[in-house]
């Protein structure tokens, strides 16, 4: 199979089954899933012979793999979200900062070493405890720290471009800061930034996994895949698997994106040698 | 030497401040202040008053900020919104408990992936190699709650071999401690191995490919020796920072471990405190974190200092 006119690995292929599935979902979940996101069909944690299900019941009676299903779209989107709103403002300075330099530079890279000196998840923790959660709040603080990550890496990728030819040429056109961002550095430096992109989703997507894990992240009632782990963690004690499903659905979805990442990294590797 | 010694020593110091601003900053600045948060909706507007005079509220920030800081240094945390009780009382004996796990899992992790980093590099594609890059990219891909899962259903369940919440308390004796800490203590290695393996085996590779150890191999030296006496103590450098990072990052996995096996530790109270919205507690807690954090890299990157020969000796 190829892709983008390059042969696709068998790790990719398999990255990217996963990836289309998780999408596929994400989208049709209120037309495959057998029962509603909420719907309570049965007893706690049924197995899936005695309830007739997939994957059993969860911790109040629901369908696992229907709300598996919503929990995709809920999960998925609000990473894609995030990790979207985190590049806008990653590449917006980062290539602000590359092309006018001087004091510009100086005061956002400052910023930047500021912001990373804490553990991501610590910062976040302290914004949670004052804004509260709610799900605008954990966009808006997940995407403003991982963005730091984008100011680096679009920073170092602009920096190579701003010294050619045809960016000079632009500039002495006396074309404005703004142009010669999205017109000259954009298209350049997109390449290394797509495989950026399918990395920093791994990691927003996991963030958010971990937060709605400890309970203050996408709350109630929305189906979310950290969420059910915890809710269905219970189960665990007398032997059940309920919060391993969700668990490896976030596991899997992670593993697809780092093979498709992989796989991009490598073609562009050989581009260059 | 010593210069550098200094520079960095001051460095890190400058870091830890411009955390606890942050942290400060983050908590006072934005919108809702500790008065409001206190008395919730029996709130009036001569309560919250009387309250703001009596903790000082109306001081300008900065002067509020050095007050908070002297009295931290001072071990004066500040006190719990939820419960009005003194916050180092209740950090004392979780914070104890949070660096006895992490010192358990470091204690495993380090010596066990600089080995098995190094057995990878010596055969370098081999199959073992390849094995631990295919563990990279799981241990990457899987949160830690999947993995702490999948342990407890394995280990503790099925085969019960270790208990599957890990309640410490402070009359157990070591062997006791050391039992239930057990599972928690190897997630936190399969964590946090898999990275400081694939970097040691990089530095070490990176090291290999240089002209003296060619020159090693050539005068027939066995794999091992040119290993070990000539390509380890020069890949020490960036294995140290690996393993700094990735302690430092053990201190941010155990939060979530620590919510997994219910063991009291600082991870847990700082958990609960961001859903009580207990400010206080939080600050406190995130200081303590993000200052070993700071304080790690920085121990880092001194011992890589010192580990480079040519900086070792005076010129």
């Amino acid at each position: 199979m190829r892709l983008f006119g390059q042969r696709l690995s068998v790790a990719a292929t398999i990255g990217l089954v996963i990836i289309v599935v998780n999408i596929l979902a994400a989208v049709l979940a209120p037309v495959v899933a057998p029962y509603g996101e909420a719907d309570i069909i049965g007893d706690v944690w049924d197995a899936p012979e005695t309830s007739q299900t997939v994957f059993g019941l969860d911790n109040l009676g629901r369908d696992m793999f229907s709300r598996l299903l919503y929990g995709a779209r809920t999960t998925i989107t609000i990473a894609l979200i995030t990790t979207l709103l985190s590049f806008t403002i990653g590449c917006v300075f980062g290539f602000a900062a590359a092309v006018a330099g001087g004091w510009l530079d100086m005061l956002l890279s400052r910023i930047v070493d500021a912001l990373m000196a804490i553990p991501t998840l610590i910062f976040a923790l302290l914004v949670l405890s004052v804004l509260g959660t709610s799900i605008p709040v954990l966009i808006g603080t997940i995407a403003v720290l991982d963005s730091t990550r984008v100011f680096r890496l679009s920073r170092a990728v602009a920096m190579n471009i701003v010294p050619l030819e045809y960016v000079e040429a632009a500039r002495l056109r006396g074309e404005g800061l703004a142009w010669v961002m999205r017109r000259e550095v954009l298209p350049n430096a997109l390449p290394p930034l797509i495989a950026e992109f399918g990395l920093r989703f791994c990691f927003t997507f996991l963030f958010i996994a971990a937060l709605s894990f400890l309970g203050l992240g996408i709350q109630p009632p929305f189906a979310d895949w950290g969420g059910m782990v915890r809710d269905n963690a219970q189960a665990i004690s007398f032997g059940g698997i309920a919060p391993l499903i969700p668990a490896a659905a976030i596991a899997i979805l992670t593993i697809g994106v780092n093979l498709v990442v992989d796989w991009i990294l490598s073609i562009h590797a050989a581009r260059r040698a | 030497m010593l210069a550098l010694l200094a520079r960095r020593l001051a460095l890190g110091v400058l870091t830890i401040l411009v955390t606890s601003v942050l942290i400060f900053a983050g908590t006072e600045v934005l919108p809702g202040d500790v008065a409001t948060a206190i008395l919730g909706r029996s709130a009036t507007p001569e309560s919250i008053e009387s309250i703001r005079k009596a903790m000082g509220l109306h001081d300008p920030a900065p002067v509020r900020y050095v007050r908070w800081l002297t009295n931290f240094l001072q071990g004066d945390l500040g006190t719990s919104l939820a419960n009005g009780r003194p916050i180092a009382q209740q950090i004392a004996s979780r914070l104890g408990n949070t660096l006895f796990l992490a010192s358990v899992a470091a204690a495993i992790a380090v010596p066990l992936s600089i080995i098995l980093g190094v057995m990878a590099a010596i055969r370098a594609n081999g199959l073992f190699d390849r094995a631990i890059s295919v563990a990279t990219l799981v241990a990457i891909s899987f949160p830690e709650f999947f993995i702490a899962y999948v342990l407890i259903i394995i280990v503790a369940v099925n085969l019960g071999w270790f208990p599957s919440l890990a309640s410490i308390s402070p009359v157990m004796d070591l062997g006791d401690r050391l039992y239930v800490v057990a599972l928690p203590a190897l997630t936190l290695v399969m964590v946090v191995l898999a990275h400081m393996m694939r970097m040691t085996r990089a530095s070490v590779i990176g090291v290999m490919s240089s002209p003296y150890i060619e020159m090693a191999v050539l005068k027939g030296l066995p794999g091992w020796r040119v290993v070990v006496q000539h390509a380890l103590p020069n890949a020490l450098a960036p294995i140290i920072n690996v393993v700094a990072l990735n302690l430092a990052y053990l201190i941010v996995g155990i939060i979530v471990v620590e919510v997994v096996f219910v063991y009291p530790g600082m991870g847990q109270l700082m958990v609960d405190a961001v859903a009580k919205r207990d400010v206080p507690v939080v600050q406190a807690c995130g200081l303590i974190f993000a200052g070993t954090y700071v304080g790690l890299n920085m121990i880092a990157d001194i011992l890589a200092i010192f580990s480079n020969p040519r900086l070792r000796r005076p010129r």
